[in-house]
């Protein structure tokens, strides 16, 4: 891999990031709708003060966020506040900033979802690689047939469907939120506990969701490689079905699942918001559901721009590491 | 370690005057498919000596891979080897344990691959795929030892020392299909059987290839089954040639009667169909087509385009059966004038 290779990604994952930041930053100013008015004249509704109050208050808003200025010179500001990581400021929550909203959220996100793809990502690959090989044993290789059949069931419905089975008829785990009501967050160990035990149906919800993906490409991909004359060759050495597996099998199968990995990332983070929803999670997903809720297109749009930065740059980083898993990928 | 394979060939030598290494008795192997079932291999016998080699021919479905895949004991579903036995160096590979066979493989008998271009795994280094081996079949060795052992056999067959830290994709055909031959020999097996060898290389490296082959197939004192379709590059490197047809052998003659005076009516077909300066290379092919193994014709496969077909070959299958010495046949014209 050349140092001018990795310098030319690097400068395409900032292009992209410009892009992207820019498309967030014309496209609400390309309405007509003014968030800050439409703000105070929600708060004017359900808080009650006068309607003339509102013009000098979007007045001096605007002033302070900058919105009275030209057009370009706030384009040249956003930009010049992002690169030192504003995302702006939330019009709900002010004075907090969307940074500070986005980095109270994401611990809990990545923890999730960081797990979650990360589980059902072995357990699907592990269970459809056994699946194709056909020295398995057979219940060993049914055995991933269920994941694939739930893997239709898109996120939501599995959320709830977990939520009324398990939690809500059987009351074998919490409905939902990241930890009893009542308890204050703690170094204790049962306050983990009780954290793990919140944590399980959506995780599962996730896996659930998942791991039928995993099972499907990869059995398909187990299917081409057992044809393979290497793998028979190993054969006729005499390496044993364990070295076989993993070293023939397993390792080849590697590169494409993990380019499937990155593709798949968009959809883990769509699918993390929904369940942090319906599983009343803290989370980037709560909060952005929060931020639309109250028309806090501030944090709506920092969220939206966030997400785009950390999945790109996610798949620049994986693409990084295609050399490893398949000496015949050279960068140059 | 020339001392060591010196030693080696010396024992083969004296081995070579007393007995056998290899026996295939009856070997029988069928694939079960939806059309039917097809024997590939129709009750085959064949004893070589120490050192001995043989070229196996046969036009392409005449079951010559799956005479070797069963010597491995590689059949696949839907084949199965229903009847025979495969004799090693006085080791019936068709009684052992599905874990004793893991370690035959390379050890008595080793298979140098149809496909080298793809027999390599692409992800791992040629010496991961050496050590491998050796971890398998010699876990005790030490970890150097076992090192110096797998560069000395890509150095026997004229490979580099750097070879060992290479990618496949990073060879050349010939040299993959040289290190496929040093994965062959590592364990000095006594029989060393080459799928085409060089189907997919170029002229001048299937040559050096070949070469190689017969150099250390010499040192180690193994004995070959070479399978090919390229006669006259063969005709160079055995000692004697089978000709098999529909899964059953009709012919085994050395290779100077094979050539100058081929017994089986098919063998004849054979030779004469190889390019040659009286007929200019113009290709003669043999008439009619090779029958499909679901519907063998009855006694004798050929006889639908034998030109000397007799009432008798019709009926009964031939016997393989030793006509002159040194040379068998399955072909009526010699048991009958062996009996008249
Ligand atoms: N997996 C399989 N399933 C069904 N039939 C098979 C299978 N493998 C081989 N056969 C049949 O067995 C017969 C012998 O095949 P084999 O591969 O041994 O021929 P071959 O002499 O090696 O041919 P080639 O010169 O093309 O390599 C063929 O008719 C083929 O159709
Ligand atoms: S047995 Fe009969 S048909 Fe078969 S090759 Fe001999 S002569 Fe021809
Ligand atoms: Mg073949």
């Amino acid at each position: 891999m050349s140092i001018r290779y990795v310098i030319r990604r690097i400068l395409f994952l900032f292009l992209v990031i410009w892009v992207a930041a820019t498309i967030i930053f014309f496209i609400p100013r390309l309405s007509t709708r003014n968030p800050v008015r439409q703000r105070l004249a929600e708060l004017a509704r359900t808080g009650g003060f006068a309607p003339g109050d509102i013009e000098t208050m979007v007045a001096s808003y605007n002033q302070k966020f900058g919105l009275d200025k030209p057009l370009l010179e706030q384009y040249f500001d956003y930009i010049g506040g992002l690169a030192q990581g504003d995302l702006g400021v939330s019009l709900h929550k002010y004075p907090r900033t969307v940074i500070e909203l986005i980095m109270d959220a994401i611990p809990w996100t990545l923890a999730l979802l960081l797990v979650t793809t990360i589980l059902s990502f072995i357990i699907g690959n592990l269970l459809g690689a056994v699946a194709a090989w056909p020295r398995a044993p057979g219940w060993l290789r049914t055995f991933a047939t269920p994941f694939v059949l739930l893997q239709g069931i898109p996120p939501v419905l599995m959320g709830v469907l977990l939520l009324f089975f398990i939690a809500f008829r059987l009351k074998a785990l919490p409905l939902g939120s990241a930890y009893s009501t009542g308890v204050i967050p703690n170094w204790s160990l049962s306050f983990a506990l009780d954290l793990l035990a919140h944590q399980i149906l959506p995780a599962l919800a996730l896996i659930l969701g998942s791991v039928g993906g995993w099972v499907l490409s990869m059995r398909g991909m187990g299917v081409t490689i057992h044809g393979e004359d290497y793998v028979n060759f190993a054969e006729h050495k005499g390496l044993g079905p364990t070295t076989i597996f993993r070293d023939y099998y397993l390792r080849n199968t590697l590169l494409p699942q993990v380019t499937g990995l990155v593709l798949a990332l968009t959809t883990v983070v769509t699918s993390g918001i929904v369940v942090e929803q319906i599983f009343a999670l803290p989370g980037i997903g709560t909060t952005l559901n929060q931020a639309i809720q109250n028309n806090d297109f501030l944090t709506i749009y920092g969220i939206v721009l966030f997400i785009t930065i950390a999945v790109a740059t996610l798949m620049v980083a994986v693409e990084f590491i295609y050399p490893l898993l398949d000496p015949r990928v050279r960068h140059t | 370690m020339d001392t060591m394979l010196n030693v080696a060939a010396k024992e083969s030598d004296i081995g070579q005057a007393t007995k056998p290494v290899l026996e295939l008795e009856n070997l029988r192997v069928s694939y079960y498919t939806d059309a039917g079932r097809a024997i590939a291999l129709d009750g085959v016998d064949l004893t070589l000596m120490a050192g001995e080699k043989l070229g196996l021919v046969g036009e392409s479905g005449s079951g010559k891979s799956t005479m070797a895949l069963a010597m491995m004991r590689m059949i696949k579903p839907p084949g199965r080897i229903e009847e025979g036995r495969v004799i090693v160096d006085d080791t019936d590979l068709t009684a052992l344990s599905e874990q004793d066979m893991l370690r035959a493989r390379l050890s008595k008998i080793s298979y140098i691959p149809q496909g080298a271009m793809n027999s390599l795994n692409p992800v791992l280094r040629v010496g991961a795929q050496l050590m491998d081996a050796m971890k398998a079949h010699v876990p005790d060795m030490p970890k150097d030892e076992m090192q110096a052992h797998c560069i000395r056999s890509l150095e026997s067959v004229d490979l580099k020392a750097n070879v060992f830290k290479m990618f496949p994709h990073e060879l050349s055909g010939g040299m993959k299909q040289r290190v496929c031959i040093a994965i062959g020999i590592l364990l000095k097996p006594k029989v060393i059987i080459a799928d085409e060898p060089t189907s997919a290389l170029d002229v001048v490296t299937q040559r050096q290839v070949m070469e190689t082959i017969d150099r250390v197939q010499k040192q180690i004192g193994a004995t070959v089954i070479l399978i090919g379709h390229d006669m006259g590059l063969m005709a160079q490197f055995v000692d004697k040639v089978a000709v098999m047809y529909t899964g059953r052998f009709m012919e085994i003659s050395p290779v100077r009667d094979m050539f100058l005076k081929p017994a089986h009516p098919y063998a004849q077909a054979l030779i004469r169909s190889l390019p040659n300066l009286e007929n200019k290379g113009v290709f003669q092919g043999i008439p009619g087509i090779a029958p499909s193994l679901l519907s063998l014709p009855g006694g004798c496969a050929f006889h639908p385009r034998c030109p000397f077909v007799m009432d008798i070959c019709r009926e009964q299958r031939p016997p393989f059966e030793t006509f002159q010495e040194n040379r068998q046949v399955a072909c009526y014209l010699y048991t009958e004038k062996a009996r008249s």
